[in-house]
């Protein structure tokens, strides 16, 4: 059996899911011995046009950015979004809450005008090209992307949780966020991470997106009995993939 | 011998973010000699507008995941600055340790990853395992410790979920240091065997010098080879400096340069450069004994300006701050580990943060209003300093190499690059080797 050739490419992110992928240390050498590994920019200098998997880290956020992941898509057989800069745009799309001239101006002053500091509104890529699968997170979580691959390996559909954090936070029996009058997305946001950051005594704030469908009344009966309202809610929605998906 | 050269790597290879170099060269004569960054910009200053001080940590974590520890501590330290908030003796220890966590995470990845397969000739890592498993082995080990520290301390290895302006929304227990001091005193040896076997290939770092000015920050009390607290140094202030870092503008002077979607800096001179090598030429005498001993086994002396040295300038503070983290696990365990309650009320004010990323000294300036949301934010990233320095090396390596051929001028002028362990998602995202 030939191994299957995979490919990992990055847009507009900070690395750190390709940083997740290295994380994985030993278990990265197995996982190089069962699939041929023909392009990582970041890890090697090896490059290649033809691939069966290719892994997508990144928010697209530029013309030539979408000729690209098309180009990426012509050639791949399953083409995965890797984390939440390519899932829902991540926090890139924090921009599209601004003009994008005055975004410019902000940041590059007079120079703005500058012809390679052109940017267009932030994209995840399914907005761009069909994606197959999705690995959520910001970072990933490295455990759930080698059971993603695994699966892939050996031809199983993976399974990407379809419930929201409260229930992995209730099973490490942490105290809700919103006894610490904290407002906290947990109500609403798809698991798998373990309810990482509510275990850290943290918020969370939705890096992973909604789950498919998303109790509204539930998050409402939650809100309700903090005394706070939708609009306290929805002000915390906007860090991750700000306009993404359903609002209640 | 080629005296005509095309030079164009179009996003060079094992670099975080996207840089090109592009050089050009006809019968010896070089008409063009550049170090280009594409990065996608990100237009993070621009995004934390409107946003509570309780979300800054949050989004500025993601400028760079390599680096989210560095730039989630000099955030929260400007919001600090900014709010007045005073932060606990403990939380600032447990602070320091986190950062610790990622100095050696950075610098593993960098050295272990990114630089070995130049030295050792070999295009990444991977081919490496089959030639020298027992060398990966060690240097996946030390990753692996830094990995598992950073998880203790910051929540996770990246995006750091524990930090809050005042202190801490987590800390370890008293058994978790312990075990944490004893896995650090534990890879002590393996660190060492790192450095043996870079040692046996740093013949394969290229001889060459350019004096440039070194920026970094210098803590006088207490002295400290410091990488959190301190002012703004280099070796080319007369009177000058060392400069508070809430007047960190003066010092980076930045501007944009055609060649790149990062803004460039100058300080006293038409480039510097930040980093580990930075910070050892001004901060070399308050090592710890074992990153002393580190440096002796390489020849490193205060006042190199071999900027390919900047690699064992890393391990040098890899030995450092797990040797540093030892005593300062042992202090806190002392004084036994206190659990605290951080009250912060929202103020108008404007302030900075400052703090040595693995690549460099970073700043961070924010203004806030009086209901505590972000009306301003001004970040300077270490990569970005670097730039200018990396083009004024090239265009003295590219001369001095040029009679080497082009495949070996590229290669060198790669590694040259890679030196710098550069962070182009932080700058904005950078690097690729044009040759046109």
């Amino acid at each position: 059996m030939t191994k299957p050739r995979v490919a990992i490419f990055d847009f507009a992110c900070c690395e750190g899911c390709q940083l997740q992928i290295v994380n994985l240390e030993e278990e990265i050498l197995d996982l190089i011995n069962v699939v041929d590994v023909v392009e990582w920019r970041e890890a090697m200098s090896e490059q290649s046009h033809e691939y069966d998997i290719a892994l997508i880290e990144g928010s697209i956020t530029r013309p030539e950015d979408e000729k690209r992941i098309e180009i990426i898509r012509s050639r791949c057989k399953i083409l995965i979004a890797l984390g939440s800069c390519a899932t829902i745009g991540g926090i890139n799309k924090l921009k599209n809450k601004f003009d994008l001239e005055e975004v410019k101006h902000c940041v590059y002053g007079k120079d703005a005008h500058m012809p390679h500091l052109e940017t267009g509104m932030t994209k995840a890529v399914h907005e761009v090209v069909n994606v197959d699968y999705k690995i959520h997170g910001c970072p990933i979580d490295r455990k759930e992307f080698a059971s993603v691959i695994r699966a892939l390996l050996v031809g199983k559909k993976p399974v990407i949780p379809d419930y929201p954090v409260c229930v992995e936070c209730k099973a490490r029996e942490n105290i809700c966020r919103y006894e610490y009058n904290e407002i906290c997305l947990g109500p609403i946001i798809r698991a798998g991470c373990g309810a990482r950051c509510p275990s850290n005594g943290f918020r969370c704030f939705g890096c992973r997106g909604y789950v498919d469908n998303p109790n509204v009344e539930a998050a409402r009966e939650v809100m309700d009995k903090y005394g706070l309202t939708v609009e306290d809610l929805r002000q915390k929605m906007v860090l991750f993939g700000c306009g993404q998906g359903p609002t209640v | 011998m080629s005296t005509n050269i095309n030079i164009n790597v179009h996003h060079v290879t094992r670099v975080e973010g996207h840089g090109n170099i592009v050089v050009n060269a006809k019968d010896g004569k070089i008409e063009k000699c550049q170090w280009q960054v594409p990065e996608a910009p990100r237009f993070f200053e621009a995004m934390v507008r409107g946003r509570s001080y309780q979300d800054i940590q949050t989004i500025v974590s993601r400028i760079c995941g390599i680096c989210s520890i560095t730039h989630s501590l000099a955030s929260t330290k400007a919001v600090e600055d900014a709010l007045g908030i005073e932060v606990s003796e403990q939380a600032d220890k447990l602070r320091i340790l986190m950062h610790y966590s990622e100095q050696l995470q950075s610098h593993s990845l960098h050295v272990g990853y990114l630089v070995a397969p130049d030295l050792f000739n070999a295009p990444s890592v991977v081919p490496l395992v089959a030639k020298a498993p027992d060398a990966v082995k060690a240097i996946i080990r030390v990753h692996r410790v830094a990995n598992n520290w950073s998880d203790l301390i910051a929540g996770r290895t990246t995006h750091p979920v524990t930090l809050i302006p005042g202190g801490l929304c987590k800390i370890p227990t008293e058994q978790q240091l312990r075990d944490l001091k004893k896995e650090l005193e534990s890879s002590v040896n393996v660190l060492v065997a790192v450095c043996e076997v870079v040692q046996s290939a740093a013949g394969n770092l290229p001889q060459f010098e350019r004096q440039t000015e070194y920026i970094s920050l210098k803590q006088t009390n207490p002295p400290t080879y410091t990488f959190y607290h301190g002012d703004i140094t280099s070796n080319d202030c007369n009177g000058d400096g060392p400069v508070n870092i809430r007047n960190w503008q003066k010092v980076a002077n930045e501007y944009v340069s055609p060649q790149s979607t990062a803004k460039w800096t100058q300080w006293h001179r038409d480039s510097y450069m930040v980093g580990a090598l930075a910070r050892f030429n001004n901060n070399a005498e308050l090592l710890s004994p074992l990153g002393k001993k580190v440096a002796d086994m390489f020849g490193l002396k205060k006042g190199n300006t071999n900027p390919f040295m900047n690699n064992v300038a890393q391990l040098v503070e890899m030995a450092h701050v797990v040797e540093t983290s030892i005593q300062m696990i042992d202090d806190l365990l002392t004084r036994g580990l206190k659990s605290e309650t951080v009250k912060v009320s929202p103020r108008a004010g404007r302030g900075s943060g400052c703090v040595e990323a693995p690549r460099g000294i970073l700043f961070h300036t924010y203004e806030f209003d009086k209901y505590g949301n972000c009306v301003y934010g001004n970040i300077c990233i270490p990569t970005n300093q670097n730039h200018a320095n990396i083009q004024k090396d090239f265009e003295k390596f590219v001369p001095e190499f040029m009679h080497l051929g082009q495949d070996a001028l590229r290669h060198g002028m790669e590694m040259l690059v890679r030196a710098y362990d550069p962070c182009i998602s932080c700058s904005t995202h950078f690097l690729n080797v044009e040759f046109v």
